[in-house]
């Protein structure tokens, strides 16, 4: 290696490293304020990690607060939505892929233009729908904005995996004797897993931190997902960082499992062989 | 097995019309070969004949049933793609039994099938791998297994080798005949490749711009070409042309080819005198030699040795004249010599109209 080589290389190193300790701090700080006793939380503010830690804040917030619960809604709207949107957004993404038909350059157009809007705009007339079907304060009617609200990106997304397989394999599979919808199920989609883990993860992430709407939409303690719940942690008089930044530290476990869970079919490389030599 | 029948079939993408009205017969057990310049239709052809693409106008029968409205997978056929398009997350085993699995075959006929294949194209020792650990080689000839498995009515082939080196290609080459000959089975075979073409065909069909332009044997093709789009296309190195006068007044028809030079013919063609016609020649039937009784005087600007024989190229009477020959050393670069056109060797064609007169 040339002296050069290595001077870039280890550069590139450091800034790698750099970035990698600016995203993850505030993830550390929090978990830091959720162990730090109440006592200690300003006179030792600033130090890296506190002389004497403590588990209270996880044992309130699982034990006292309607912490579970709120995990619990999070939980199903955030399951629900991303397993819904991806299902949806597969057969739509398909269809984008591989067929032409009449109206579809205004169904992309509608849907790019869906994504325009900033969201405030759209909570009122939202509101107004929903509230007279009673699927305001529940969470169906949350799962129901949030497909909504996820659907197009998320088909344009699985269009770009579908776009990536080519076109042969399930013409192959319905000469073999397979009807279209055959050769999509056995041929193209454990091929798209990739795709479909991803998508699955984006929708999942996005439903688990929206707070705008949830914010909106729900107003009882019942129906409330873990953003909205974060808040109340914050009271009138004083903001009980301790038990929140435990609580925050809860709601990161289920997308670090999620991701751990669906890893493997986000490693690339599954159409190999498929064609030429 | 089965015959298929393409009656007057169009294929038009909304304005722009690819196939003018397509006839052939395919007999039963007869190898059909396409062959024709890129773009001219070929694949899509086939693919309407596979039922992956519609057809505008025209009818498709195999075995005498009118298949246009039937779905690929009922219309009984096995086709091997240019891109092999195997399913990467199946083994060997699995791709081959793919279709036979989808029809309900049973277990220990599947087993059966796959091994006498696997056999046949020497694939046993790899039947548990998956596609991305084989060769370009391997991979195509899992695509050949999953064709022969199961016993369809026809096999379709867009261009299975061309993917292939040289060496391979002319292995498989041999190897589809070898397989033709045991199987006996009806195959339409799209290929760019002469050789190819020459070598398998029962016929061969020609085709330019949507056109079939002549149907025949190989040999008939390569001896009398029905224009000079074939006469251009089939042959390597390609067949000369000279453009001239059709005479025939005084009863000697020749050509007359400028700069005072004419050629005669064995007969009188089926033209008017002064007629603008085409004079073509195969390379290997150009006589190259220090003094040749009705030759012309040539000069060699060119030798291409290909070690199986030499390409000369030499300029005669204001053009480009070819020649090939199997003999070595017969000039050198800059040297004069003569060039002769045997009558018997001679094809006329009418500029015009491009149509073969004699
Ligand atoms: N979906 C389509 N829409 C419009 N034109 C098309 C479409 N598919 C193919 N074509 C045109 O049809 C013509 C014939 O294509 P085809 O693939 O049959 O050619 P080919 O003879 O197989 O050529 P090659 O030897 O290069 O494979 C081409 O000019 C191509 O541009
Ligand atoms: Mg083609």
């Amino acid at each position: 290696m040339t002296r050069k080589r290595i001077v870039a290389t280890v550069a590139h190193r450091v800034a790698i490293l750099a970035y990698v300790l600016f995203a993850l701090f505030p993830l550390f700080w929090v978990l830091k304020i959720s162990v730090t006793p109440n006592d200690l939380l300003y006179s030792e503010g600033v130090r890296l990690w506190p002389s004497r830690t403590v588990f209270d804040h996880f044992d309130f917030v699982i034990r006292h607060s309607d912490f579970p619960l709120f995990f619990r809604n999070s939980m199903i709207v955030s399951l629900s939505t991303a397993v819904i949107v991806t299902i949806l957004s597969s057969l739509g993404g398909y269809a984008m892929s591989r067929f032409s038909f009449r109206g579809k350059f205004w169904i992309v157009g509608l849907m790019l233009l869906t994504q325009m809007f900033p969201l405030v705009m759209l909570i009122a007339p939202i509101f107004k729908i929903l509230s007279p079907l009673g699927l305001t304060n529940s969470l169906s009617g949350l799962i129901l904005v949030y497909v909504a609200f996820n659907v197009p990106f998320a088909t344009f997304l699985m269009q770009s995996f579908f776009d990536g397989i080519p076109k042969d394999l399930e013409e192959a599979a319905m000469i073999d004797g397979a009807t279209r919808f055959t050769a999509f199920r056995q041929i193209i989609l454990p091929l798209t897993l990739p795709g479909m883990a991803a998508t699955l993860g984006f929708v999942f992430t996005a439903a688990w931190s929206e707070l705008l709407f949830a914010l909106m939409l729900i107003s009882g303690v019942d129906a409330s997902t873990f953003p909205v719940g974060l808040l109340s942690f914050v009271s009138k008089f004083s903001v009980d960082f301790g038990q929140m930044m435990a609580a925050g530290v809860l709601a990161l476990i289920p997308a670090c499992l999620f991701f751990f869970f669906i890893q493997r079919y986000l490693v690339q490389g599954l159409t190999a062989g498929a064609v030429k030599g | 097995m089965a015959s298929i029948d393409i009656t007057d079939v169009r294929k038009a993408y909304g304005a722009v019309k690819i196939l003018h009205g397509v006839d052939l017969t395919i007999q039963d057990g007869e190898f059909v070969v396409l062959v024709g310049p890129s773009g001219c239709g070929k694949s899509t052809l086939l693919r309407m004949i596979a039922g992956l693409e519609d057809i505008s106008a025209g009818e498709i029968k195999i075995g005498g049933k009118r298949v246009n409205e039937l779905d690929p997978k009922d219309r009984d056929i096995a086709m091997v793609f240019q891109s092999y398009a195997l399913y990467p997350h199946m083994t060997v085993a699995g791709n081959m039994s793919y279709s036979l699995r989808l029809r309900k075959t049973a277990k220990e006929k599947i087993a059966a099938a796959i091994s006498g294949a696997a056999e046949k194209l020497s694939l046993t020792p790899l039947m548990e791998r998956r596609p991305k650990a084989l060769s370009g080689g391997q991979r195509q000839r899992v695509a050949m297994g999953r064709a022969i498995v199961r016993k369809p009515k026809a096999f379709l082939f867009d261009e299975p080798l061309s993917n292939l080196d040289a060496r391979l290609r002319e292995h498989m080459r041999g190897e589809i005949k070898k397989l033709h000959q045991d199987l006996g089975a009806t195959s339409i075979y799209v290929t760019h490749d002469q050789i190819e073409a020459m070598t398998l065909a029962d016929r061969i069909v020609a085709m330019n711009a949507g056109v079939v332009q002549q149907v025949g044997s190989p040999l008939d093709l390569y001896d009398r070409p029905a224009n000079l789009f074939v006469a251009g296309f089939m042959g390597s190195p390609a067949m000369n042309m000279f453009e001239g006068t059709y005479r025939a007044t005084d009863g000697a028809p020749r050509i007359e080819l400028g700069q005072g030079i004419s050629v005669p013919l064995a007969g009188p063609a089926p033209t008017a005198e002064g007629t603008k016609v085409t004079l073509g020649i195969r390379p290997e039937h150009v006589l190259v030699g220090r003094e040749l009784p009705g030759g012309f005087e040539a000069r060699i600007d060119l030798v291409e040795p290909t070690g199986f024989g030499t390409i000369l190229h030499a300029s005669a009477f204001g053009s480009d004249v070819k020649a090939f020959s199997l003999e070595r050393g017969l000039a050198e670069r800059g040297d004069t010599v003569h060039v002769a056109f045997p009558v018997e060797r001679i094809h006329v064609f009418d500029t015009a109209t491009g149509a073969r007169i004699g």
